[in-house]
């Protein structure tokens, strides 16, 4: 007897558990019931499950009936001509969706040659193991699985044209390619995703060689030429806005150009790009500090204050400005309303990204570098048919990753580029490397992908043969504009002294605990005394009781709260941090009790 | 002539050997002698922060493959940085432990002897060589039946088992012939739940071979054969006819200890770290390793790299603190009133002042006008 659960809920028995299943598809299959129902048995337990709840992964297999597939090569024909659609298929019992449960009862082959009698499913392609963004990457079987993952991680993070109506649309921190194409090496999935309409990357011309030692560990080298040229160029976008508040007693904020009167009052410099409206003009190149959205709010307390002062009706100052390095031109101004009905002002600021050393490349296969050096297109080594390359790959990334995949791209993006048509790269179902060796001989090139090359800086041929191809190549979003940074002095914390934490405020770099140790063995003492005298300060001490004694600054005169003015009290200098600690242990009842001593 | 006596030996036995005329003998002697004072460590050199480096930084990378241990024996033992913490916490007990027996020549001529001394070192209870156990609740005693196959097997006989159980069990009847033991305890009325336990008990009593050693695989190598215990026991080991005793190998340290002494818990210290780097691919200086083994070792007791260990009885308050449990020793240090002289890295670091090491190490020994005058 087998309990039948329906939706998670038990609605009855059965004595024949196979008929049932073999009805219930039956049926499935025919139409009667519908598609969305899976159906799951659980010998162990004996029991049934039957679900037509939302929510589950499900995918689509050919139906096999006595090791045949349902498939056949007249349907086939069918959909190419455009007769039949897939909801046909369906329809016809043809295709079956399956969710996970149900697989556990399927017996699915991978190949129609492989097909036996007992197989229930037929999978529609090997490529179904596969998801999006990693089928986007070609000739992935040749690739080793990490890499394909990381690949497949890094097409998420490069920037090309996320949205088409970018224009019109205040994203926070967007990043837009220009000039962006479509990949030369294809995959099926490049069709489907239709990724010619949001393409991630530029088609440049590699060589895999070394550069005078600048491309060790993964760096790349860049030919300035390309960069001047336009290759990966990109606008940042980054939205600021300001809402008119409003405050108890019918006060509101008012989006205008200060007064100088106003509490906080910048100078007339700061303001100097405000148009009327106390918003700057699109268009405008701002920097540094200066305001793009002139501001004034109320006074912060009102109450029995206003009747001593005359100047009550003094405003803040509480415009927006950039912070300190930022820079750009003032892309697009959007005056609109928010929900509570205040008046809203939207602005947004664009940011040109040039090419720069630092910044992150990629191509689909899991090969990630940094730009170590932009070499002008003259000292760039050239082929004997005086092909430039964009960029220089290090070869030494290739043997211990096992990245095929990145080689096999680059010959069959050079055919693809020298016959001018796209090459399939679809995994497993790919141009094979002998049609590509075949067709690079065809256009009159090595069959191996390498050519001569000469030294751009001698002009002396070199010994090897340099492997150059082309490749589609991916800017990530990581560039060193987002993350350079660097501090002398600044903002401290209130608490300890210390520097702050963190790049947008400025604040300083951690010396931890591991450097420290570093500092330590390398016995350089005094230079770690001074990397930590950031919240060095003065204490007076009283010799008397050892605790920390008081500078009457009236008199000029220290003493100790304890044992008086008559007590020896010495400065010393310590960390404002080790005083912290000092006063932690009194409130823990311990009497901390400083014996100095003479330095030398 | 400052050169140890060995490295002057030796400069006196080579040139000897090589017939090298006195000037160049003096020249080598003096070039020697340069060497030697080159590797000296300098005063004020961070050794015990150069030490903590080296193990640090390729520990990192160790941690990668720690449990991937495909062990062809059918031994598992415990490799990588689970190991290396082990040793270096000094914990009472390796978590795996392993002993290497190598057996006399005499002894091992037939793989049927060797395997014959294999089953006698293996450690053989009660309950292996029993069919059944039983309580007879009726007559209030244990009966035991042997398991006559088995006990061909591993060539006991019975009359052994009965001695050893009356050996063990000394407050109790014990009776019985060849084939079933009777055990009954002396006092009577024993509530069924004792006798339970006591048939507990039985099972584990120690027949044959040495106790610990749980299972036991003989390996042939080209010196003869090996029998490899998991499980350790020194002691038992070392009263073994058929064993060369001057090569048996165990990973427990603390009996190394206990039978040979802390320098031979020393040397079992740095040859099991060293084996244990050694397996990953990892070259550290056997000098750091030995470093470390004598800060361990130094007090005459083994004392691992723990709070409870070397770590906790650091001369520094402050230096304690900073380690683990700080209030713990803050307190106790206010209870007695201790006091910190600022003589290590972390207090001085901490107070913000020059660390006593490298160019923090040198004061300047002279005494200024007022110092005079405050005398």
């Amino acid at each position: 007897m087998t309990d039948i659960f329906l939706n998670e809920r038990y609605i009855g028995t059965t004595e024949s558990a196979k008929d049932l299943i073999k009805q219930v598809r039956a049926e499935r299959r025919k139409g009667v019931l519908p598609a969305e129902l899976n159906f799951h048995h659980d010998q162990e337990y004996d029991e049934m499950f039957f679900d037509t709840t939302r929510g589950r992964a499900r995918r689509p297999l050919i139906v096999v009936e006595n090791g045949k597939s349902k498939l056949t090569e007249q349907h086939i024909q069918e959909l190419k001509n455009g007769t039949i659609k897939w909801e046909k298929l369906v329809k016809d019992g043809v295709i079956e969706y399956i969710d996970a449960a149900e697989e556990e009862n399927c017996y699915t082959s991978l190949s129609e040659e492989e097909l036996t009698k007992e197989h229930t499913h037929l999978e529609i392609s090997p490529l179904a193991m596969l998801g999006l963004c990693s089928s986007l990457v070609p000739f992935s079987n040749f690739c080793a699985s990490s890499k394909l993952i990381r690949g497949s991680k890094m097409l998420k993070q490069s920037i090309g044209i996320y949205a088409a109506n970018f224009l019109l649309r205040m994203d926070t921190d967007v990043n837009v390619l220009h000039y962006p194409q479509k990949p030369l090496t294809k995959t099926f999935m490049d069709e489907i995703f239709e990724s010619d309409k949001h393409p991630a990357g530029q088609n440049i011309v590699i060589a895999l060689m070394s550069y005078e030692g600048y491309n060790m560990e993964d760096a790349i080298v860049i030919n300035k030429g390309s960069v001047e040229r336009g290759f990966a160029r990109s606008s940042f976008f980054k939205p600021f806005n300001a809402e008119e508040l409003r405050y108890q007693g019918g006060l509101v904020d008012e989006v205008c150009i200060p007064d100088k009167e106003v509490k906080g009052f910048r100078t007339e410099k700061d303001y100097r790009l405000l148009e009327e409206d106390g918003i700057v003009y699109t268009g405008a190149k701002v920097k540094d500090e200066d305001v793009i959205i002139g501001k004034v709010s109320p006074p912060r307390f009102l109450g029995e204050f206003e009747e001593f002062n005359i100047a009550t009706n003094v405003k803040r100052e509480s415009s927006i400005s950039l912070t300190r390095g930022e820079y750009g031109i003032v892309d697009m101004t959007l005056l609109t309303e928010n929900e509570e009905g205040n008046r809203l002002v939207q602005l947004r600021l664009r940011q040109p990204r040039i090419l720069e050393v630092g910044d992150k490349f990629a191509s689909r296969h899991g090969q990630k570098g940094v730009v170590s050096l932009l070499v002008p297109p003259q000292d760039m080594p050239f082929s004997a048919s005086g092909i430039v390359p964009d960029l220089i790959f290090s070869p030494h990334s290739i043997p211990s990753r096992m990245t095929i995949s990145h080689l096999i791209e680059i010959v069959a993006g050079k055919t693809g580029a020298l016959k001018g048509e796209y090459i399939d790269g679809t995994t497993f179902d790919s141009v094979s490397e002998k049609e590509i060796r075949k067709m690079l001989k065809e256009e009159g090139f090595r069959d191996n992908g390498t050519e001569t090359f000469y030294s751009g800086i001698t002009g002396k041929q070199y010994h090897a043969k340099i492997y150059v191809g082309n490749m589609y190549y991916l800017k990530l979003k990581h560039m060193v504009a987002n993350k350079l940074h660097a501090r002398a002095t600044g903002k401290i914390q209130l608490l300890t002294r210390q520097p702050i934490e963190g790049r947008s405020q400025g604040g300083g770099l951690r010396l931890g605990e591991m450097e420290k140790d570093c500092f330590v063995a390398h016995g350089a003492s005094m230079l770690l005394k001074e990397r930590f005298d950031s919240d060095k300060t003065l204490l007076y001490v009283c010799e008397e009781c050892g605790m920390i004694a008081v500078y009457d600054s009236y008199k000029h005169k220290e003493y100790c709260t304890k044992c008086g003015s008559n007590v020896k009290v010495s400065l010393i200098e310590v960390a404002y941090a080790f005083k912290l600690l000092i006063d932690e242990l009194k409130s823990l009842c311990i009497y901390p009790k400083l014996l100095l001593g003479r330095k030398y | 002539m400052t050169l140890p006596k060995h490295l002057h030996d030796k400069v006196e036995k080579y040139s000897k050997k090589y017939k090298i005329t006195d000037k160049e003998k003096a020249e080598t002697a003096r070039r020697v002698e340069e060497k030697y004072e080159k590797a000296k460590i300098s005063p004020g050199e961070a050794i015990g922060i150069i030490t903590a480096e080296s193990f640090g930084e390729p520990s990192t990378q160790l941690t990668l493959d720690v449990f991937h241990f495909a062990g062809v024996s059918e031994m598992q033992v415990t490799v990588g940085l689970p190991r290396l913490i082990e040793i270096f916490d000094a914990r009472k007990r390796p978590s795996t432990p392993r002993m290497e027996l190598k057996l006399k020549a005499k002894y091992s001529k037939t793989t049927d002897m060797v395997r014959e001394i294999a089953m006698k070192i293996k450690e053989t209870k009660l309950g292996d060589v029993a069919q059944e156990i039983t309580i007879n609740v009726a007559k209030a005693n244990i009966e035991i039946v042997l398991d006559k196959k088995k006990l061909r097997e591993l060539d006991i006989k019975p009359k052994a088992v009965f001695d050893k159980i009356v050996t063990e069990m000394k407050s109790l009847e014990v009776k019985g012939g060849d084939e079933s033991i009777i055990i009954k305890p002396k006092e009577k009325d024993l509530l069924l739940s004792e006798i339970y336990k006591l048939k507990e008990k039985a099972k584990q009593i120690h027949v044959r071979g040495l106790e610990g050693v749980t299972h036991v695989l003989p390996v042939k190598d080209e010196n003869g054969y090996t029998i490899l215990c998991a499980g350790s026991n020194l002691e038992q080991a070392l009263e073994l006819e058929e064993v060369e005793k001057e090569t048996i190998m165990t990973n427990d340290i603390f009996e190394v200890s206990k039978i040979f002494g802390i320098e031979g818990a020393r040397e079992a210290i740095i040859r099991e770290a060293t084996k244990v780097l050694k397996d990953q691919g990892i070259s550290i200086d056997v000098r750091h390793i030995m470093l470390l083994v004598d800060v361990m070792t130094m007090t005459g007791n083994i004392k691992g790299i723990t709070r409870t260990g070397i770590t906790g009885e650091k001369e520094s308050v402050i230096a304690r603190a900073t380690f683990e449990t700080p209030i713990k020793h803050l307190i106790n240090a206010s209870l007695i009133g201790e006091r910190d002289d600022l003589n290590s890295v972390v207090e001085n670091v901490i107070l913000n002042q020059p660390v006593p090491l490298g160019t923090g190490l040198p004061g300047l020994i002279a005494k200024t006008a007022d110092m005079e005058k405050d005398e």
